[in-house]
């Protein structure tokens, strides 16, 4: 096929259609630039309309002494309502420590199992295993909670009731795993093979290399994967709404039931007249459970990065 | 004597190394064995209950009997929406993040932003729903509101997988085309996209997976405790398989165990067959990577 001869009018069409390019061009990379920073207007959205629908709470009512440090949550009182939240921040706190205590040994033991002990088939059903784990979602884990491991705590501890801070922090620890086992290995993968190699040579068994050489240069990395882990906890929402016991009081074992920030907003939105003083207190508490997670999430990335600068 | 006998000092560093390899051993697979036995459970429980007038029917009696077929049409339409709205905007930003912007502290700024979109509390994300799409834009509680409100909380997941399929695409190839007087654009729309498309899907059938199991964003923001009918546009409430658990398993006395199960063994197959999707899909391109 030969080259169509460059007539003029061809030559003008082509310059017309080169310049109705261009100008197409310039506006997809205005949409590109723009959904670039999408991430970064959403998170901005995301804490003003939050802040929007709370804001009267904040300004009006808010007694500071009685929002971080009374532990009585009574909205729905006639004659005293009361908006404290520091039972809540407990359920919280505890649940995500006893879920920690149990994710944490076996998330990193995974973790280094995965990355240092196992190899070919048997590593990959693992990892597929744990991604898997990652993927059922909160609400079934609430179901599971529910009504598989309610009986069998109440079967093992006699307790009265099997809903309660156990059950949630077992849910929980075992929706945190997976994240802190991906990252974990993440970081363990991160430490450069010479050091391995290194050690290897001077005659260093598996277990000394892991020990000695593996967990502390990739202390940091580690450190992330938990902190990364206890966001999560922090923020689940259905799994603990269902399988906590919804008691607002501060828990002094792990067979009380509890209540968290995030179930408390979960149960109560719906219930709470638009625009009230409950809607708007529980708008607060999404602040601060967006404040929150902000700081552990922030701080688990300056961790991160402290390690890929070294 | 033997020379190359163990001395008692090289015995018990090969007993503490078999020690550290079993207990490591012991706690993934105390950790695994969990997880099998919950997935068995359910479907011992949940599989008996599965039939296609289960999956075809609507709820009856309060929704202690019939089936779950407008919550798994809602699931649908709300899986639907979102990846309309956050598949483009996640692919162009991870485009942009990777052929357009230039490291630095923009970038990094960028960078923090997902990281914590990502952190976000589900229920955070719903508050958001609520003020930004109910209330402020005035969608009310619709399909729409909820279908956004999940694509928020996806984006992150988005981004995150294109950008790895985008960065995974060899420099060489860029080059190449830049070289001939291609422009950034052209590079980018005829050369990266097409050859990590595979990836970037993997990445939104994540985004699918994600959103079709979420409860807490929905709950104020579209889904329905029980509509008889099914939704006919965006505007509309509709139920949906995660809700429809929710509600039956704490709001609902006496709904059969079978119910139950059932409804948790389908939310929990659509979410691990859509994930297995990907995770095969993920194998097949390193298997077939040409470079």
């Amino acid at each position: 096929m030969s080259p169509a001869a460059p007539t003029p009018r061809r030559v003008a069409r082509a310059g017309l259609r080169l310049r109705a390019e261009r100008i197409l061009e310039v506006l997809i990379e205005g949409v590109i630039r723009l959904c670039g920073v999408s991430a970064i207007l959403f998170v901005v959205a995301i804490f003003l309309f939050i802040f929007r629908e709370g804001k009267d709470f904040v300004f009006d009512s808010l007694k500071p002494g009685e929002f971080f440090f009374s532990p009585e949550w009574y909205p729905d009182s006639v004659e005293q309502k009361r908006y404290g939240t520091l039972a809540l921040v407990a359920g919280t706190a505890g649940v995500t420590v006893l879920a920690m205590l149990i994710a944490v040994p076996f998330g990193l033991g995974a973790a280094i199992y995965v990355a240092e002990f196992s190899k070919g088939r048997v590593r990959e059903v693992l990892k597929v295993t744990i991604e898997l784990l990652a993927a059922i979602p909160s609400v079934v884990w609430g179901f599971i909670g529910m009504l598989i491991l309610n009986p069998i705590i109440i079967r093992l501890f006699h307790a009265p009731v099997g809903l309660n801070a156990l059950n949630g922090a077992i849910i929980l620890a075992l929706m945190s795993v997976p994240v802190i086992v991906s990252i974990g290995e993440d970081a363990l993968k991160a430490v450069p093979d010479s050091y391995r190699e290194a050690a290897e040579a001077l005659g260093a068994t598996r277990w000394q290399i892991v020990y000695r050489v593996l967990l502390p240069a990739a202390k940091s990395g580690l450190l992330a994967a938990v902190l990364l882990g206890v966001g999560r906890a922090i923020g689940e929402t259905m799994a603990v709404l269902m399988s906590t016991g919804h008691a607002v009081h501060i828990p002094t074992s792990p067979l009380d039931s509890v209540r968290t920030l995030t179930a408390t907003i979960a149960a109560e939105l719906g219930e709470a007249p638009r625009g009230s003083e409950h809607y708007r207190a529980l708008f607060t508490i999404g602040m601060l459970l967006f404040v929150i997670t902000f700081a552990v999430n922030l701080t688990a990335d300056l961790v991160v990065r402290g390690v890929r600068r070294r | 004597m033997n020379p190359f006998a163990q001395s008692p000092h090289s015995r018990g560093l090969r007993r503490r190394e078999g020690i550290a390899r079993a207990v490591f051993l012991c706690v993934t697979v105390l950790l695994v064995l969990p997880i099998v036995a919950i997935i068995g459970m359910l479907l011992v429980r949940g599989l008996p209950a599965i039939t296609p007038e289960f999956l075809f029917s609507e709820p009856r009696q309060g929704m202690t009997a019939g089936g779950i077929f407008p919550a798994l049409i809602g699931t649908l339409w709300l899986v639907g929406v979102s990846l309309a709205v956050a598949a483009p905007i996640g692919v162009l930003a991870a485009v942009y993040l990777n052929e357009y912007a230039r490291e630095g502290w923009f970038t990094r700024i960028i960078h923090l932003a997902i990281v914590n979109l990502a952190g976000v509390p589900s229920i955070v994300h719903a508050l958001f729903g609520v003020g930004a799409f109910v209330l402020f834009l005035g969608m009310g509680t619709s399909i729409l509101a909820a279908s956004l409100t999940l694509s928020v909380m996806t984006l992150p997941v988005i981004i995150a997988s294109t950008k790895e399929a985008l960065s995974a695409v060899p420099m060489s190839f860029r080059e190449a085309c830049w070289s001939v007087g291609a422009s950034r654009w052209q590079t980018v729309r005829h050369v990266v996209l097409p050859n990590a498309i595979s990836g970037i899907l993997t990445g939104v059938i994540l985004q699918v997976a994600r959103a079709a199991g979420e409860t807490a964003p929905i709950l104020f923001t579209g889904a329905a405790f029980f509509l008889p009918f099914l939704p006919q546009s965006v505007w509309d409430q509709c139920m949906a398989l995660s809700m429809h658990l929710f509600v039956i398993t704490t709001q609902v006395p006496n709904v059969p165990p079978r119910i139950t199960y059932g409804t948790a063994l389908t939310l929990l197959g659509v979410v691990l067959v859509v994930n297995a999707t990907s995770v095969a899909f993920r194998y097949y391109l390193r298997r077939r990577k040409r470079w």
